[in-house]
């Protein structure tokens, strides 16, 4: 970790150019959907930014979302940023182990009360605090303890935002976001499974630069990558309205490139921006390798009804669905007909003959 | 409930009983209709009663000019929206999967913009289907509450997906599970209400027809 | 059950519902079309008139006795039973403002024929005593004295004899054997006793073999009209049992509308049983003559014609090219009236409306769609093939002030035959 106390020196330590900064800067800016003109301002910004302390709570995870943050190919400006920070407890991350690991956390809660920035991964399990501790404290206590303290939460990964495959159903471990607990302090969620390195960088250059938290959707995600879908945004779109599908991961369809929402794609319910900031450095993302969106940034995704099932099939048993309803309706059906035709022919057996005689009597 | 769940419940329970509910609102009254019977007719017959009863499903398809003159708006628009509420139904894409995953039978979609298109003329047609109704002193006279809440409901089928189509409620999930909530509604009424005609007009034409034909006349 | 009564009503509507009547019931969806197809709507403007908003009682008893939802809407009060007074309201739509003409039969979209559930309402509606004076008048007469105007065989002696003097002709009269029996309306035998000499003539020149009945020759049904099966099968035995006495290979039935439709469709039915022989229409024998060169006339009537088809004979009886051959014939001068054969306009007084005197005024009024189909072609002649819809012709014609002539087919034919001598 580095002394020194701004963005700009950092940077400029490790060898980043103005020019290469300010393009960062119009990138960030850009995809922070903020207009060019603000370019200047950001960067004024965040070179002078100052180092702020953040403490990285794992929880119920799988380390997904640290490596899709640092296992980058080259050292990119991202990860100078990241660097930047003052990473005070990450476990993963970090050297100290144990108490004196713990007592990094205890000192930065101190030291920067108020002001440290929390970074939340994996979901907390309210069943048995025992199916998740660190230093046997449980996350619960862990999250609140940490939480108290702290400027702002960010949510990193569908099991911190949402509670995601832990909380998948039957969630044995009783498991909830992180939004579930804490209810008094900003918390953004920066969903996906894992989320785009991008994504967690440009909310954390936003924090830096504004000193706050961006606008955010209705499940407390960043609007700027968050608020339009996968389907609206996928190159593949043009297939799905002319009518072409792929059927089958390795048909024709499939080689022309052609629509995979037959084939399970999620995208028209996923809200994320990887179809336009893809992955590994822009390399490429799920659908453009040929595979559909599981729709990982949503919540509940494990259990919206199957990653190969298209989204308007129905999840359940409609095949049983119809048998009832036509065994049913045919027995009661019957029995219905029935009655209602001895109805009829029993009033057909009793008749009496009207006669004119009758008639005449009564008009 | 999250949007997701919302989701997961119209497509899953939710759909399951809307589903029996329908069939076995169909099959049940299909059977009320069917048992009844019909007498046998001991009047030496003019003419077939078969092809004529199918002849007539096929005729009534056709708008003749007494309809097209004498009551333009219901026969105009009323075409419209059985035409364009059928290719919305068995032409989207999403709809044929759900048919194709629930019988295994499948057929090509047509492009997106066009059942756009046709949702907003079906609407429309529904809309005016609806004001004439409350217009029209003779429909105004025949309607009953049933006539006006059916309109609506078919109107909702055709609007959530328009707008779930489109993403004017947002989250998505919120979106198309409000569709399938009002095709849920739609699927469980369908069998006690005039929504039958869909299955009792074909059996009544070809009664018509039968009877007509029998007699030697094409109805 | 010794009178009529609500109760009696329902369970005959019990009896009247069958598969065709609850595919109708479930169907409909109240666009509306069927009210133009009626003349009493299209006349009127009043929508009470639309054909299906006839059957309402019917329906509600329907959904209430013979579906289950229905039945579950009566019990949490949702449906209200069928009443007495509701019937009573509605006996004046059921009788007075449907002639049982079908045409609505013919519109509707979704393949309801309306007629055919009308005719099964007058049952209820007869059972339950809601029908017109006029049409128990005719119901009585017809059972009791053997025609609903009252004609007794004396009276068809009378004209028998009256022809027969001024022709020369003979009129058959109970002859064992014979191949064809025809049959007389009440009307043709009062006003229109051409026909009879026209029978005379025509069958003597064409070589075929007939006869009167004396115990049956009325053909007209008032038990069909008034919707009785009780009153109408003791009218259709009567028939039957004279051409059964008589051995006739066929029995011809006038130029009566309801009254083919009575004998030839209904009557089988009626009596539970096929018959052992069978019925024709005049015209249907006539056109059979026609083809087999046996029924020549001299020349054809310049005048311009025009042919009222008669509903019941036409659109539900089902002879159609009939009408068109036998005109062909005789006509030079043919033109159509815009919406003819299965889309004829009624004349108004059909299915008992013309025995009913409590509805003469709506009729006269609703007479105005034909005024205006003859308006249109302008005939100097109008030609029909059923004596009601003669009278009700004739009548509607001078109401309205128009001078035409109307006149049956079979005498239009008599008129031009070529007579040889055999």
């Amino acid at each position: 970790m580095s002394d020194h106390n701004t963005l700009g020196e950092i940077l400029r330590e490790r060898g980043v150019s103005r020019r290469g900064f300010l393009k960062f800067c119009t990138a960030t800016a850009s995809m922070m959907a903020l207009p060019p003109t603000m370019t200047m301002a950001v960067a004024e910004a965040l070179e002078k930014a100052p180092r702020p302390s953040v403490i990285w709570l794992s929880f119920q995870e799988c380390t997904g979302c640290t490596e899709s943050l640092t296992r980058s190919h080259a050292p990119t400006i991202e990860s100078l940023i990241f660097d930047h920070v003052s990473l005070d407890y990450h476990h993963t991350l970090q050297a100290a182990s144990g108490d004196a690991a713990e007592a990094a956390r205890e000192e930065a809660m101190h030291a920067h009360h108020g002001k440290y920035l929390l970074v939340v991964d994996g979901s907390i399990p309210l069943g048995d605090p025992g199916f998740s501790t660190i230093a046997g404290i449980s996350n619960l206590d862990m999250l609140k303890e940490t939480a108290e303290g702290a400027a702002a939460i960010i949510a990193v990964g569908t099991c911190a935002a949402f509670g995601g495959l832990p909380h998948a159903a039957p969630n044995p471990t009783g498991a909830v976001s992180v939004s579930d607990i804490i209810k008094d302090k900003p918390i953004v969620n920066v969903s996906g499974c894992p989320p785009i390195p991008s994504v967690i960088t440009g909310v954390l250059a936003h924090f830096l630069t504004f000193g706050g938290l961006p606008e955010l959707d209705q499940y407390g995600r960043p609007m700027v990558f968050f608020g339009q879908s996968i389907h609206d945004r996928c190159y593949r779109r043009p297939f799905y309205d002319k009518g072409l599908f792929a059927e089958t991961f390795d048909d024709e369809g499939a080689r022309k490139g052609w629509c995979l929402y037959r084939l399970g794609c999620k995208g028209p319910m996923t809200y994320n921006a990887c179809a336009t900031m893809k992955w590994n450095q822009g390399t490429s993302w799920p659908i453009e390798s040929g595979h559909g969106c599981l729709g990982c940034s949503e919540p509940d995704f494990w259990d919206a009804g199957g990653f190969y099932k298209a989204l308007s099939i129905p999840t359940s048993d409609l095949a049983g669905a119809i048998g009832t309803g036509l065994g049913v309706g045919a027995a009661v059906g019957i029995a219905a007909g029935a009655m209602a035709h001895k109805k009829k022919t029993d009033a057909e057996h009793e008749r009496e003959p009207l006669t004119v005689e009758q008639l005449e009597g009564e008009s | 409930m999250t949007p997701t769940e919302f989701l997961v419940l119209t497509r899953g329970p939710l759909f399951d009983i809307a589903v029996t509910i329908f069939v076995f609102g169909i099959v049940l009254r299909l059977f009320e209709v069917l048992i009844l019977g019909r007498k046998a007719d001991l009047a030496a017959a003019r003419g077939a009663e078969f092809k004529p009863g199918m002849a007539t499903v096929m005729r009534r398809f056709v708008p003749d000019r007494e309809k097209l003159q004498g009551s333009p708006v219901v026969t105009i628009l009323g075409y419209l929206f059985h035409v364009g509420f059928f290719v919305c139904l068995l032409l989207f894409v999403p709809h044929i999967e759900l048919i194709h995953s629930t019988l295994g039978i499948s057929w090509p979609g047509l492009p997106t913009a066009m059942i756009d298109a046709v949702a907003v003329i079906t609407m429309l047609a529904l809309v005016g289907l609806f004001i004439n109704r409350l217009n029209s002193k003779l429909l105004r006279f025949l309607s009953t509450f049933e006539d006006y809440f059916l309109l609506v409901v078919v109107f909702l089928t055709l609007f959530t997906g328009y707008l779930a189509f489109h993403r004017i409620v947002e989250p998505y999930p919120t979106a198309l599970a409000l569709h399938l909530l009002s095709v849920e509604l739609m699927l469980v009424i369908f069998p006690f209400t005039k929504l039958m005609h869909t299955f009792t007009a074909f059996l009544g034409r070809y009664y018509n027809g039968a009877m007509y034909g029998r007699r030697g006349v094409e109805s | 059950m010794s009178g009529t009564s609500l109760q009696r009503g329902l369970k005959a509507w019990m009896e009247e519902m069958d598969a065709p009547v609850a595919s109708f019931f479930s169907s409909c969806v109240h666009c509306g079309i069927c009210a133009e197809a009626c003349l009493f709507y299209t006349e009127t403007g009043d929508p009470k008139y639309t054909p299906i908003h006839k059957l309402e009682p019917m329906r509600r008893f329907w959904q209430q006795e013979f579906t289950l939802f229905g039945k579950l809407l009566k019990t949490v009060g949702l449906s209200k039973p069928v009443t007495d007074e509701e019937l009573e309201e509605w006996e004046t739509l059921v009788y007075d403002s449907c002639t049982l003409c079908g045409r609505c039969s013919m519109a509707c979209p979704v393949g309801n024929d309306i007629t055919y559930m009308i005719r099964k309402a007058r049952e209820g509606f007869v059972a339950s005593g809601h029908v017109p004076k006029g049409m128990v008048g005719a119901a009585g007469r017809a059972i009791r004295i053997g025609s609903p105007m009252g004609v007794k065989l004396s009276a068809l002696e009378a004209q028998i004899r009256h022809i027969e003097n001024d022709t020369g002709l003979k009129i058959p009269v109970d002859v064992e054997g014979a191949d064809y029996m025809a049959l007389l309306s009440s009307m043709e035998i009062m006003n229109f006793p051409e026909y009879i000499e026209a029978l005379a003539r025509i069958f003597k020149q064409a070589g075929v073999s007939w006869t009167l009945c004396s115990e049956a020759f009325e053909a007209t049904n008032s038990g069909i009209q008034i919707g009785s099966k009780d009153i109408a099968r003791q009218l259709v035995q009567r028939v039957v049992d004279g051409a059964e006495k008589l051995g006739v290979k066929y029995v011809i039935s006038p130029e009566c509308g309801h009254a083919y439709f009575a004998i030839r469709w209904e009557g089988p039915n009626l009596i539970g049983r096929e018959y052992k022989f069978e019925v024709v229409h005049i015209l249907e024998l006539l056109d059979q003559l026609r083809a087999k060169g046996r029924l020549k006339v001299s020349e054809k009537f310049d005048e311009r014609l025009t042919f009222h088809d008669p509903c019941q004979i036409v659109r539900k009886g089902g002879v159609l090219a009939e009408t068109r051959n036998l005109m062909g014939m005789i006509a030079s001068n043919f033109v159509e009236m815009e919406d003819h054969r299965e889309h004829n306009w009624c004349c108004g007084g059909g299915g008992g409306v013309s025995s009913n005197e409590r509805a003469d005024e709506l009729r006269i009024k609703v007479f105005s769609r034909k005024k205006k189909q003859l308006d249109a072609v302008a005939p100097e002649t109008l030609v029909t093939a059923c004596a009601n819809c003669r009278l009700m012709l004739e009548d509607g014609l001078e109401e309205y002030h128009m001078e035409l002539p109307v006149t049956g087919l079979t005498e239009m034919i008599a008129e031009k035959l070529v007579e040889e001598e055999k």
